[in-house]
Parts: structure tokens; C-alpha cells; sequence
């Protein structure tokens, strides 16, 4: 069945206008009818028809110049124009479709052709319709997602540039969209005035990639202003991103550790190219990836080991992405490691290195004119004195926090039952600003003092049964029973934390419901190997803390732990 | 780039050749590659003799590969590698993962 279609025909001649209405109003068609050039314009305007007939010779105006102006009027809009015309030499029809004539049809008109030319041309605008459709919904689309890449930039903006990327001694190279690229550059100070830089290279392009580098960016800022290591940043890192990225998205990167006081460079590599230190005599040192990228393996396999090295003032550390190694030139030839050694083989001022690595990179691949795609940093050790640290305090906002003040924290048996206090505790201590590098004594130090209180204490259990291998099992057998059954008892800290000269004091006091035990402090703060010691971890409790001192009839012990912040 | 798999006779290796550039346009045909034997296979192994270039997506299909062969416990072999490939695989420290000869 033929779709019905709004037709114009302009004709001067009555006759032959009147057959081809007539067949036209046969085959189902609405006609609109023009008596010459002007008036089909001019009825084109007011009807919009689908299909324009137009006789080439016409009076006013001819079918030529209508031609020109309904396909000016038309648009974008796909308007069919067949010609109709008695003429029958080359010339004569080539220039109907010159004039923007999609088509002719000879006099006398026969209706099959007709049938079939109106039909060829129906199918013609519906292709044309469907095109234009996709082509404003893609174009559409892409205004959306320029918008949310923008929005998701400014996003990822306020994350990522929480950082000091600016400081004077870092230099570096980021593309625009760079979180798009799946490239990530991020640069903190530690609260103890060192720095923490850290160079990621997502997997794929687009969303995936921008998706895993915020949380990347919020725990390597988080955990630094909170003065966590480079290795608990890694793992940390790993962890989250091992679970939130699909198996085949991960993130190879370089992280550093710099101490300006100890000028010293920590640093760990996952699945980047190899980076390079120079020195300012020249000499280059080669940092090759140990490791898997972030977000491979679980935490158990997870592999923390770095390297560390000893720098000069002036001597320059590089991360770079394989956006460098890989960018290519007209013959799509990579630029290459050879390449990129060469310049620091070659080079005669460290002062310049940067920008001609910079230079020659973008010269190789710029006749190609492909966009920039190259992530790199310069790291230059300074002396300490030049870290300045009220710009260290003003970004890292978290340098205040409780530096006075005592707590008093009690357990009572529902409470000793089924509840660990130890990372509550240790928690409320890593407030103490500075104090985080101590987490893992402190957290040995609570553990024993918690122990010993809980175990000897409160449930009377006899450290001796430890003594050998099936005590051992007992003990844990005893202890796991005890603790079940527990109805009374208690356990009472205080801490007391008092601001000394560049670090605290830390005062734990623990008490507990038990009977006590024989102690000595004279022994205990002797180095004497005494008896009473045993099965209690005093010795290791000496090694971590100033004084350990019991008091009372053994049920009361203090423990100070004196610390110092880290260089 | 082609990808074809094809099983040892008692069903238990698979090898799965990759030829030309190893690059996200292969997903679709890797995937399959692994994902339609009819049993799976105790091993695997991944030739890469006409395999010219690979990239960090193509990283992610051999985790990808690796997880459906049981992760930690998978069995896979990358064979023939060129130096490029090499290069690329040792980099990313994939033979912590593979068994690369």
C-alpha cells in the first residue's frame, strides 16, 4: 500500500498538468497545483508538500530557478524535486539536475515510472529522516557528555587539587582532560613536612578510568594529611580499588615518599615504565616497576616493598606514564626508550631537562597533529629549610588537633564479652597529630596492656600454662571459655597525652578487677631477666615504652611512651 | 587482528592465538574465545607468535582470562612472545600472574 503524499506539480500547461494530477490523485497522492515557477515557490512555503513536480520551462519564474529556491527553503530537510520536461537532449537534463533537481520525468508521462520514481524517492526521504534523527541525538548526546565530563571534572578538580602540585620543585605535565585519559598526577605534603607524589595510569579511557582515580586521589590525600605511610597508602589504595574496578581494570603507577630532612626518596613501581633519577653530576640512576599495578592482586598478595635512595640537592627524580614511550610519529614509529634516554644521556643543564624532554616529545609526534596525551613529573630535592611550613600547614588543615587531654575509658563484662577496644582506642590516639608513624607501636602497646589486664587479670588466667606447645592450646582454650562465661569484672584506661617539645608524652594507665600479682618495678626497671616478667610482655612492653611501673597490689599498671615527630 | 582458540583432543588445554595487534577491538572475539569451549580446560595457553603489539586493555583481558580460569589458581602459559610483547608483559610484572615463555 503507498503511503499517501502531499505532492506539488507546477505546470503552465492545463492539459498536461491535468494528466499528471489525475494520475497522481489515482495513486492515492494530495496534489497541490502551480501554474508556473513563482507560484510553486510561494505554495511550497504555504503547503510544505513531500514531493515537488516541476515542469522546467514555465513563465515568471522557471523550473530551474523554483528549483534553487524550494531547495533553499527546504533546508535541511530532504525535499525531492523531479523534473518534468519534453526535452531529450543530454545537456538540457544534466542541467535539471544541476539546478538541484534530485531526478526527471519525461512527457508523456507513463505511469509505472512514475509510480516507481515517486516510490525510490519516498524511500530516499525516510533514510534521510532516520539520518538527520540519529545525527541530533548523537550530536545531543555528545552535549551531554561534554557537560557531565565537565562536571565530572570539576569533581575530580576539587579532589585532586587538594595537593601542592604547584610547589616549586615539582614540575609536570598533565593533559586538560587528562582524568579522561585515565592519567592521575597527585602531589601532598606529609605532616612532618616530607611529600608524598604519586603518577597513575588507569586502564582504558573515558568513565572507567575517571571513576577509579577518585578514590585514589581522596585516600592519597586523605591518608597523607593524616600522616599514614607510603605503604599504608598503597595498600590502602589496592584494596579499594581491587574491589571496586571490574577484573580488567587497574591502575599502574609510581608512588614516592620524600623526606627533605633526610633527603632521601622512597619509592615504589607497579607496571610503569622505567623512571630515572639524575644527579647533578650526571649520573643517571634506573628505577625499574617491581611490582604488579594497583588493583591486581588482593591485599594478601599485595607486595609493599620499595627502595629507597639517597638524593642530592638539585637531583631530579621522573614518573612518566607510557604516554611518552608510546607516542608516535607520521610513520607510526614510537618514540621509544632509546629516545628518552638519549636526552638525559645528553643533557648539560638539569634546569632544562624538563622542558626539552617536553620539546623533543611534542616536536616527534606534532606533524601528526595528535593531542597531547603525555603524563610526566619532575621531582628536584630541596633542602628542607626551603619546604616552607606555613604553606605545609595551610593545605594540610589537619596539623591542629588534640595535643592536651586525658580520657578515661571503662569495659564492663558485656562489653569485655564480645568487643575489641583496641582499634577504637588506637583510633582516638591517631588524633594526636603526628602521632600516626607510631601506630604500629602504640597499637603493640595497647594490645599488651589490654591482654595482660583481660587475660591475668580480670579471668585470673596463670601465664605459666603458656610455658609449652599444649599449655599454649589450653591457654586459648581456657581463655576462649572464660571470656564466654564472663559476668563480672572490668577494665579501666586512662590516657593522658601532653604536648612536649616537637612531639607528646602518651600516659597509659590501665586498671582491672583482679587480684593482682608479686611485681617488682625495681626488676622491672632494671634489665634484669626476672622471673616475675615472664608471660606477661613486660620485656617487650620495656622496649617500646620510657617507664613501665605496676602499682598497688598488681592490678594497676602505667606505661609512658614518649614520642618524637618524624624528620 | 584474528583470534582462534582451539582444544587439545581430550578437551583439557585450550590455546587461543592472537594474531596481528592485541587492542581493545579483540575483546569481544578473546572473550569468546575462552567463554565458548564446550568443557573447561585444565590449561590454558596464549600464543602470541603473530601477535605484534599488545596494550594495557589487552592487560586487563588476560586478568579477564585469569579470572575465569580460577584466578589464583589458574593455569596459563603466554607463549611466543616478540620483544615488544615482552617488554609490555614484563613492565607490568604479569609474569607474577603468567607463566611467560
Amino acid at each position: 500500500m503507498t503511503e499517501s503524499l502531499k505532492i506539488l506539480v507546477a505546470d503552465d500547461n492545463a492539459t498536461d498538468r491535468l494528466i499528471l494530477c489525475t494520475i497522481l490523485k489515482k495513486q492515492g497522492h494530495e496534489v497541490v497545483q502551480a501554474t508556473n515557477g513563482q507560484e510553486a515557490v510561494d505554495l511550497f512555503t504555504e503547503c510544505r508538500p513531500h514531493l515537488v513536480l516541476l515542469d522546467a520551462i514555465m513563465p515568471e519564474l522557471d523550473g530551474f530557478e523554483a528549483a534553487r529556491l524550494i531547495k533553499c527553503l527546504a533546508g535541511e530537510e530532504l525535499i525531492p524535486i523531479i523534473f518534468l520536461t519534453s526535452l531529450t537532449d543530454a545537456t538540457s537534463l544534466a542541467s535539471c539536475l544541476d539546478a538541484g533537481g534530485d531526478d526527471f520525468l519525461s512527457k508523456p508521462y507513463n505511469n509505472v515510472i512514475l509510480d516507481a520514481k515517486i516510490h525510490a524517492f519516498q524511500r530516499m526521504r525516510q533514510m534521510h529522516q532516520t539520518l538527520q534523527q540519529q545525527r541530533d541525538q548523537i550530536a545531543q548526546n555528545n552535549t551531554y557528555l561534554l557537560e557531565e565530563q565537565r562536571v565530572a571534572k570539576a569533581v575530580f578538580d576539587n579532589v585532586a587539587h587538594a595537593g601542592c602540585l604547584k610547589a616549586t620543585n615539582l614540575k609536570f605535565l598533565l593533559s586538560p582532560l587528562a582524568v579522561f585519559n585515565g592519567d592521575v598526577l597527585l602531589a601532598a605534603y606529609k605532616p612532618s613536612g616530607g611529600m608524598h607524589i604519586l603518577l597513575g595510569d588507569f586502564t582504558g579511557h573515558g568513565l572507567p578510568a575517571a571513576i577509579g582515580a577518585m578514590p585514589l586521589a581522596e585516600i592519597f590525600y586523605g591518608m597523607s594529611a593524616k600522616g599514614f605511610g607510603i605503604k599504608d597508602i598503597l595498600r590502602e589504595i589496592n584494596l579499594k580499588l581491587k574491589a571496586i574496578l571490574p577484573v580488567n581494570v587497574f591502575c599502574c603507577a609510581g608512588m614516592a615518599d620524600i623526606n627533605f630532612k633526610k633527603q632521601s626518596l622512597t619509592v615504589w613501581l607497579g607496571g610503569l615504565p622505567d623512571c630515572y633519577l639524575i644527579r647533578t653530576n650526571g649520573e643517571m640512576e634506573i628505577f625499574e616497576s617491581k611490582h604488579l599495578p594497583i588493583g591486581v592482586l588482593s591485599s594478601k598478595g599485595f607486595d609493599d616493598t620499595c627502595v629507597e635512595v639517597q638524593m642530592g640537592l638539585g637531583d631530579r627524580f621522573y614518573l612518566w606514564s607510557d604516554g611518552i614511550h608510546e607516542a608516535r610519529n607520521e610513520e607510526a614509529e614510537m618514540y621509544g626508550e632509546e629516545r628518552l634516554k638519549n636526552l638525559f644521556l645528553n643533557n648539560t643543564d638539569l634546569d632544562c631537562l624538563f622542558d626539552t624532554i617536553n620539546d623533543d616529545v611534542t616536536h616527534y609526534f606534532d606533524r601528526v597533529g595528535r593531542d597531547d596525551d603525555i603524563t610526566m613529573l619532575e621531582f628536584m630535592m630541596i633542602d628542607s629549610e626551603l619546604v616552607h611550613a606555613d604553606q605545609i600547614e595551610l593545605e594540610m588543615g589537619a596539623v591542629s588537633g588534640p595535643t592536651d587531654w586525658s580520657m578515661t575509658y571503662q569495659l564492663g563484662p558485656a562489653t569485655l564479652r564480645d568487643f575489641n577496644p583496641l582499634p577504637l582506642l588506637l583510633h582516638l590516639l591517631m588524633e594526636v597529630p603526628g602521632l600516626r608513624p607510631h601506630s604500629g607501636t602504640l597499637y603493640t602497646v595497647l594490645a599488651e596492656l589490654y591482654s595482660n589486664a583481660l587475660e591475668h587479670g580480670v579471668m585470673g588466667l596463670d601465664s605459666n600454662l603458656k610455658a609449652d606447645p599444649n599449655g599454649f592450646v589450653e591457654y586459648y582454650k581456657l581463655r576462649e571459655d572464660g571470656l564466654s562465661r564472663l559476668k563480672d569484672g572490668w577494665v579501666k584506661f586512662t590516657f593522658e597525652h601532653l604536648p612536649m617539645d616537637s612531639g607528646g608524652r602518651l600516659r597509659f594507665h590501665v586498671e582491672d578487677s583482679g587480684i593482682g600479682f608479686l611485681y617488682d618495678n625495681e626488676a622491672i626497671s632494671s634489665s634484669s631477666d626476672d622471673a616475675s616478667l615472664h608471660g606477661r610482655g613486660i620485656q617487650l612492653l620495656k622496649t617500646l615504652c620510657q617507664k613501665i611501673e605496676y602499682f598497688g597490689k598488681g592490678n594497676e599498671v602505667e606505661a609512658y611512651f614518649d614520642w618524637q615527630r618524624e624528620a | 587482528m584474528s583470534i582462534w582458540a582451539s582444544a587439545s583432543e581430550d578437551g583439557r588445554a585450550l590455546t587461543i592465538n592472537i594474531e596481528g595487534r592485541f587492542d581493545f577491538s579483540a575483546h569481544q572475539d578473546f572473550r569468546e574465545s575462552y567463554e565458548k569451549t564446550e568443557q573447561d580446560p585444565d590449561e590454558y595457553c596464549v600464543d602470541m607468535k603473530e601477535t605484534t603489539y599488545l596494550d594495557s586493555s589487552a592487560l586487563g583481558m588476560l586478568l579477564l582470562l585469569r579470572d575465569h580460569a580460577g584466578g589464583d589458581t589458574a593455569n596459563i602459559k603466554i607463549i611466543n612472545c616478540n620483544n615488544d610483547v615482552k617488554k609490555i608483559l614484563t613492565i607490568s610484572n604479569f609474569e607474577q600472574l603468567f607463566s611467560i615463555n
